[in-house]
């Protein structure tokens, strides 16, 4: 990652609030380098059949949009009025009352007024206005209703891909207003006429065609894991098994493909694997679907619906019991929210039970996916698992809730539970930067791309900043999370403002700590860095 | 500018009403004619976006959760910020609608020694909630010129809001508070950079409109008192489909009467719908149990998908070199 192109950080983090001296409507979008993601190649849009795939970047000035782009859109609102509750209801209730403006972490970060939630979401509501409320269509700017330009559509594009749907605004919002939703939305109407990023859409055809976002093939996705299993026999002595397409599994265990792909997932894969060897779970791997993380989440509703069909219908395949999921932010959005209503009923499936415990996981009786570490979290709880906290003593870690589980599902106090019995030095951040107030890494949602890198390190300010508050206080030096973007993401966000602090997965924790039966001393940790040492 | 706007349009209004005052035929029409025609708008509107919205179906389960999930019996959960069930959904929305609990959470940031810091901010909490309930009271207690005898529970209120005792006629605290909330609020969009810069020309006209109420109805109780019994006589006149002409009713009335009318009429088609919105907000008002029970999605369109058997067909070879199980050899 290089930062050569973009302000130091002592630049950056001057940042001016005082809106501009013209008004909002009146000022037009500056495709400045280093803030915008480059445009989604032609090949992925035809691979995934979608429309108007041309070669064309956000900078340029004809966007070569269809010619009927405007009806396209138009019509594209009115059905998703029709069909989205909260759509038409956002439009329609929001006062401006501005509580949402300042908890924006793009907004934080860069001082812009369109990444005010509540500025960013009148882009379309004046749209809105114009086209579908009386008032708009007969007072026109009275009411707060613009005409629908092309200059309007490239200011659509600009700040919806620069929200990361972390919907942290809804959690302050009077009225539940969420961002996340207007922006998928606003989203969806200009995948329509053909302008969205690569950063979110070659993910997602390579997901549809290979199964993982990174186009990894079978031989590959099993040598990963083959390597990743010889480098716990490197360090602890023990040989895993690495089960993948095996049908007489009980569980099906779908993670984020990150996680078997670079650094630091990869740790937190060899977590996974050591903790299933040890317990003795009877678990597969699959490549059909070999993704957690959901891609369509940043395109469509309909994508996301494309690409999670693949879990169920492995899991049908194999013939398994029910599904165990890795640690991912937006993977879990999707899961928790959107799965079973898109492609369930699972009644092919078995209601979750742990088959080391008993536990029945009630919470998942109908999804029959369970997250990881309510899994762990109910081991430790019945004493299956030998844990050695000592190993982790070179860490001195704080937890960075991903914005998905905590706030799509609530997940906030498993993590932590893990975190207690598996690390003895163990710091919260600031209350206004945790669990349900969580700052987003800055970089989800498609946006975690090297050309956008300004943007990035601005949205990730807030976090970064509270990581370097505990950094000086306590001398953190590790940063853990329960998402693969934020593995990927968060590692360039602390090189940028706090270097030093590297970043880790709860069950990267979990496997240095965990005692395994015939293991041998173990010298070093998952990463090869000596125990006890800085 | 848009507030330059908003003040000439409550100002034209007031003309409007003054116009009105001044001749028979069109007070007539004021106390005669349009508080059916605006309490019909009124009605019909609200139905209509309720209605609306309605029709809208709620597609995906999708509350923002604050809390802790229900999950492992052993973990403690947040009922309240965490829906785990029906009751608990009231609650929260209970919490929303009469205490404004995700507004209490609010505040602001500065950039303070090259970071940033988050400090309290429960003013805009503070003015909204007594602004809203003050609201409330006002229109609670003007229900006494609506039914005779008047209702116990309106009498009472109107005594515990005025059990401070002040003047004669005792000043009501609700009209304090209404002021009080109502100054906040304009000034925040007035001073405030970043408020003003969002603000819509119907943002400042709700508040002046709500104001001009306020200060028409003031006035009337403590400067140029009206005769309570013709306005009784008018309003009971209404309500009996028998409505009266007033004689030499004061003009301070008058624009009362018109700014009512103008916000009842006008609030199902404005931003004061939140009124009604916040009851269906798909955010706040479901449980949050997606995995223990299964949303139904009305609409749920079939999809074009990549199937195992597409799949394999590609990748076959590649799995069998591999050594991967195949379906087909």
């Amino acid at each position: 990652m290089s930062f050569a192109k973009i302000p130091k950080p002592d630049e950056l983090i001057n940042i001016e609030y005082a809106p501009p001296k013209t008004e909002w409507r009146k000022t037009p979008v500056d495709f400045r380098p280093g803030t915008w993601s480059y445009a989604a190649a032609a090949k992925n849009l035809m691979a995934l059949g979608m429309p108007n795939p041309r070669a064309w970047q956000p900078s340029d000035a004809d966007w070569k949009l269809p010619e009927n782009w405007k009806q396209i859109i138009l019509d594209g609102m009115k059905e998703r009025l029709e069909k989205y509750r909260s759509f038409r209801l956002f439009m329609d209730i929001c006062v401006r009352c501005g509580a949402c403006a300042d908890k924006c972490h793009f907004y934080i970060g860069s001082g812009d007024p369109k990444n005010m939630p509540v500025l960013r979401a009148e882009l379309i509501r004046s749209v809105y206005r114009r086209y579908f409320t009386m008032a708009g269509r007969c007072f026109g700017t009275l009411a707060g209703a613009r005409d629908l330009t092309e200059d309007v559509l490239k200011e659509w594009f600009y700040y919806f891909y620069q929200c990361t749907e972390c919907r942290r605004c809804s959690v302050f919002c009077p009225y539940g207003i969420d961002q996340a939703e207007i922006t998928m939305i606003g989203r969806e109407l200009l995948n329509l006429v053909g302008c969205n990023i690569n950063w979110a859409l070659e993910p997602a055809a390579n997901c549809f065609r290979t199964g993982n976002h990174l186009g990894i093939q079978p031989g590959g996705m099993k040598d990963m894991l083959e390597f990743m299993a010889d480098d716990i026999e490197d360090r602890t002595g023990v040989r895993v098994d690495v089960p993948i397409n095996k049908k007489s599994a009980d569980i099906l265990f779908v993670t984020p493909s990150a996680d078997y792909f670079a650094d630091p997932g990869t740790y937190t894969c060899m977590g996974y694997m050591m903790l299933f060897h040890e317990i003795g779970l009877n678990y597969t791997f699959s490549t059909y679907a070999s993704e957690g993380g959901n891609f369509g989440l940043f395109t469509s509703h309909d994508m996301i619906k494309r690409l999670n069909a693949k879990i169920y219908a492995e899991a049908k395949r194999l013939g398994v019991k029910w599904i165990l999921g890795g640690e991912c932010g937006h993977m879990w959005r999707v899961i928790h929210q959107y799965m079973d209503t898109l492609n369930g009923p699972a009644d092919f499936l078995q209601e979750p039970v742990s088959p080391i415990t008993g536990t029945r996981f009630e919470n998942a009786r109908s999804t029959k996916m369970v997250h990881i570490v309510e899994f762990t979290a109910d081991l430790i709880r019945n004493s299956k698992l030998k844990l050695d906290p000592q190993r982790n003593s070179h860490i001195k870690l704080t937890f960075h809730d991903s914005c998905n589980p905590a706030r799509a599902m609530g997940l906030f106090e498993e993590p932590r539970y893990i975190i207690e019995n598996t690390c003895r030095n163990f710091y919260e951040m600031a209350e206004d930067t945790i669990r349900e107030k969580t700052f987003c890494c800055g970089a989800g949602a498609g946006l975690g791309n090297e050309e956008n890198m300004e943007m990035r390190m601005r949205g990730g300010m807030p976090r970064a900043m509270a990581v370097r508050d505990v950094v000086r206080k306590y001398g953190v030096n590790r940063l853990g999370c329960i998402c693969a973007i934020d593995r990927a993401t968060l590692t360039t966000l602390m090189d940028y403002w706090v270097p030093g602090v590297s970043v880790m997965g709860v069950h990267e924790l979990l496997g240095n700590a965990l005692v395994m039966k015939d293991e041998k001393e173990r010298m070093t940790d998952l990463r090869g860095e000596e125990i006890g040492g800085e | 500018m848009n507030l330059l706007i908003s003040v000439i349009a409550i100002l034209v209004i007031a003309l409007l009403a003054i116009g009105m005052a001044m001749s028979q035929v069109p007070a007539y029409i004021l106390t005669g004619i349009i508080p059916y025609a605006a309490f019909a708008v009124f009605f019909c509107g609200f139905i209509y976006r309720i209605v609306q919205w309605a029709k809208s179906p709620v597609p995906f389960r999708i509350p923002t959760t604050c809390g802790q999930e229900k999950s492992l019996p052993w973990i403690q959960n947040n009922p309240l910020e965490n829906p785990c069930c029906k009751a608990s959904v009231i609650g929260r929305m209970a919490g929303e609608i009469f205490l404004f609990r995700s507004l209490f959470r609010n505040t602001n940031v500065r950039i303070i020694g090259g970071r940033p810091v988050y400090g309290s901010a429960k003013w805009l909490w503070f003015f909204g909630l007594m602004f809203h309930w003050s609201l409330l009271i006002i229109v609670l207690r003007h229900l006494r010129f609506f039914t005779e005898p008047i209702m116990p529970f309106v009498s009472g209120l109107s005594a515990l809001d005025g059990f401070l005792e002040i003047g004669v006629p005792v000043l009501y605290i609700s009209d304090a508070a209404l002021l009080a909330g109502l100054t906040f609020l304009f000034l925040r969009r007035v001073v405030l950079p970043q408020v003003r810069y969002i603000s819509l020309f119907i943002d400042y006209f709700a508040l002046l409109l709500v104001a001009g109420i306020a200060v028409t109805g003031l006035l009337m109780r403590h400067f140029f008192p009206v005769d309570l019994n013709a306005v009784k006589t008018m309003t009971l006149g209404w309500v009996t489909f028998a409505p009266v002409s007033l004689q030499n009713v004061s003009l301070t009335l008058y624009l009362h009467l018109c700014f009512v009318f103008i916000l009842i009429a006008w609030l199902p088609w404005s931003k004061l719908m939140h009124l009604g919105g916040i009851f269906m907000s798909p955010t706040r008002n479901v449980i949050n149990n997606n995995r223990s029970q299964r949303h139904v999605n009305p609409w749920n369109a079939p999809v074009k998908v990549h199937t195992y058997a597409e799949y394999e067909d590609e990748f076959r070879d590649k799995m069998k070199a591999a050594g991967l199980p195949v379906e087909k050899e």
